[in-house]
């Protein structure tokens, strides 16, 4: 039988046991982070360099986050390879770790990533030793690429960033969990705690989710809802739990008596 | 095609009539359409839609909300020199208006940015009138060498310039490019620019496009609200808006609303833009441009500012000195381009963002060495 509690993924060396990761942006006040971080158990999260003002006595985001809690810098507002490049490099000098989330958004309109430059970032980033997850459009080809790259997990979007519209991506992500040899953690559109489960149900190893929480009323009860829901679809995924079937399939089969 | 096309296009387009046929049938299938049309912008700017402004501005905040989350960036401006050839009627800065013109140093330059820098802020934008003469390129780089020390973005507002001399100062450190057209409407462009380079209206025009090629990663424009008839003004800066949004998907592209007020040498607005106008306009552009950055500067008033940041606004002035060397220098005779109506500090703005559940953002940008 399976431990729930002995379940852990490994990214880069460093071990995680909650599988929620969480975001940065988008709250009412920074001072929400730390309450969300503590209800969740959320011990990955993501930040925007562009954000990141260590100079500032108004403005350190970082200042919110528990030491225990990996950083996870990205390369948000980097619209070409170069740029992202440059912005890992930033985010590792000013002491953000080695983790590195590429997103490389060329499209403003509808903030989908660009699979291209978002591999050439990533084969740059690997080689200089940066724990490189690329966020990206679900693609099985991109998906071999990007492992081939050096990235140590894959981030295909469930849908459009902010959008809340969930796993509209459904289709690509499920030929990408059963071809992936890398970790695949879902983000971006993720927006109710039951996709979130459905996302680890289909075998995700992680999911990423920040609007859904930081947008709500209440992110700390949000981000325990998304904990929760993370830990039950990965339970599910983990006891195997019986296909879909098109034909009804009763518990007694009717057929059951007949012996050769 | 450039949008000069498309400016054509609507001048014989009969405004008055389209928006007196405008139902509230109409209104509300624009209201509830997920990817707005050009139509459902002229429906949402009819005077029909002033009975759905509750619901618009419902559905605006939640598509704000969806895009930038609860945050506010705040930014400052910094004028540098009021020297100016330009005629514009409006204009403090008019090349007629008799006042002691001003120019920093870059010693003053570097005093400015400090005070500025010392209050949190982390966004500059730099203004200067028309005077190539006095503000060469030379200047313009040297200031931003200086800039890049206090600030992680730099926005321009400066005259409009050919691609070469933009790609100059978005090696030296700009990142984004403000430019408004003023006037749409070219008959009156013309009367209120009556002389200097700015009588050009089509090299004004397609400013933005130079800017966005040239590789600004942000361009921001908009119109004057008071020169021209407001709610066609607001149509085709809308329009222009998205024509950049298709045409430049990697640029972000955000639009204010400066509405006129007194300046020094100035003329009354021709068409006041009402608060209520003010409202619709921005709740209209919104729902059309889900992504589209609006941008509130201190002309406006405190308790106004208040209200607009539950209504989809995602960028406010602080602070702002409209007045040459206005943060540190004390300059005899300094004049402003235009009246600030919201002189709250950067801090008292902070508090407010704060108090109406956003979180301020003062740096949203890293410039990249």
């Amino acid at each position: 039988m399976t431990d729930i509690n002995k379940d852990i993924l490994i990214l880069g060396g460093v071990s995680f046991s909650c599988r929620l990761i969480t975001g940065t942006g988008k709250f009412a006040s920074k001072t929400l982070i730390t309450p969300m971080l503590e209800t969740s158990g959320s011990q990955m999260i993501t930040v925007a360099l562009r954000r990141v003002d260590p100079g500032s006595e108004h403005e350190n985001i970082l200042d919110y986050i528990p030491d225990a809690v990996t950083l996870l810098p990205n390369t948000s507002g980097a619209r070409t390879a170069n740029e992202a490049v440059r912005i890992a490099r930033i985010a590792r000098e000013a002491g953000c770790g080695d983790f590195i989330k590429i997103e490389v958004i060329t499209d403003m309109q509808h903030l989908l990533p660009d699979n291209h430059e978002t591999l050439k970032a990533t084969q740059i980033l690997a080689k200089e030793g940066f724990i490189v997850l690329p966020y990206y459009m679900p693609d099985i080809t991109v998906t071999k690429q990007l492992h081939d790259a050096g990235a140590a997990a894959v981030m295909p979007l469930g849908s459009p960033i902010g959008t809340n519209r969930g796993l509209e991506m459904k289709p690509m992500i499920k030929m990408i969990l059963e071809t992936s040899s890398l970790p695949v953690i879902v983000d971006a559109g993720i927006g109710r705690p039951s996709q979130a489960a459905e996302a680890m149900e289909m075998g995700a190893d992680a999911v990423l989710v920040n609007t859904a929480i930081a947008t709500s009323a209440d992110p700390a009860m949000a981000g325990e809802a998304f904990a929760l829901a993370v830990r039950a679809g990965r339970m599910a995924y983990l006891a195997k739990m019986a296909d879909e079937s098109i034909f009804a399939q009763a518990s007694s089969p009717l057929t059951g008596f007949l012996r050769e | 095609m450039s949008f000069l096309d498309k400016v054509i296009e609507y001048e014989s387009f009969d405004f008055e009539g389209f928006f007196s046929s405008v139902t509230s049938q109409n209104v509300q299938q624009s209201l509830f359409r997920d990817h707005l049309t050009v139509p459902d912008l002229l429906h949402l700017l009819s005077p029909r839609a002033r009975d759905f402004l509750e619901p618009m501005a419902q559905k605006a905040r939640n598509v704000t909300m969806q895009y930038f989350g609860r945050t506010i960036g705040l930014y400052a401006p910094l004028y540098i020199s009021d020297y100016c050839a330009n005629q514009c009627t409006y204009c403090g800065f008019n090349t007629h208006t008799t006042f002691k013109r001003n120019k920093l140093t870059p010693e003053q330059i570097d005093q400015e940015a400090a005070a500025i820098a010392n209050t949190g802020i982390r966004h500059i934008l730099v203004l200067t009138g028309e005077a190539p003469a006095k503000t060469p390129m030379t200047y313009l780089t040297v200031t931003m060498g200086i800039l890049k020390k206090y600030f992680s973005s730099i926005a321009l507002e400066m005259f409009p310039m050919d691609e070469d001399d933009y790609k100059t100062l978005i090696a030296a450190g700009a990142d984004s490019l403000t430019i408004y057209q003023e006037v749409y409407n070219r008959e009156i462009y013309r009367q209120v620019h009556p002389g200097g380079r700015k009588a050009d209206y089509n090299w004004r025009l397609k400013t933005p496009e130079r800017g966005a090629r040239a590789g600004f990663r942000a361009v921001n424009i908009g119109a004057l609200f008071g020169l021209g008839q407001p709610k066609v003004e607001a149509f085709m800066a809308g329009l222009h808006a998205k024509y950049l949004e298709q045409k430049f998907p990697d640029v972000e592209i955000s639009l204010s609303l400066p509405r006129m007020t007194k300046a020094e040498g100035g003329i009354a607005p021709r068409h006041m833009l009402s608060d209520i106008d003010f409202v619709q306009v921005m709740l209209a552009w919104r729902l059309f441009m889900p992504r589209l950055g609006l941008t509130i500067s201190t002309r406006e008033s405190a308790a106004f500012r208040d209200r607009l940041i539950h209504l989809g606004a995602t960028r406010y002035s602080a602070g702002s000195r409209t007045d040459v060397g206005g943060y540190s220098q004390n300059l005899d005779d300094s004049t402003v381009q235009f009246e600030v109506t919201d002189d709250r500090s950067v801090d008292q703005i902070t508090r407010m963002i704060k108090e109406s559940g956003f979180q301020p953002v003062f740096k949203d940008w890293e410039i990249l060495r």
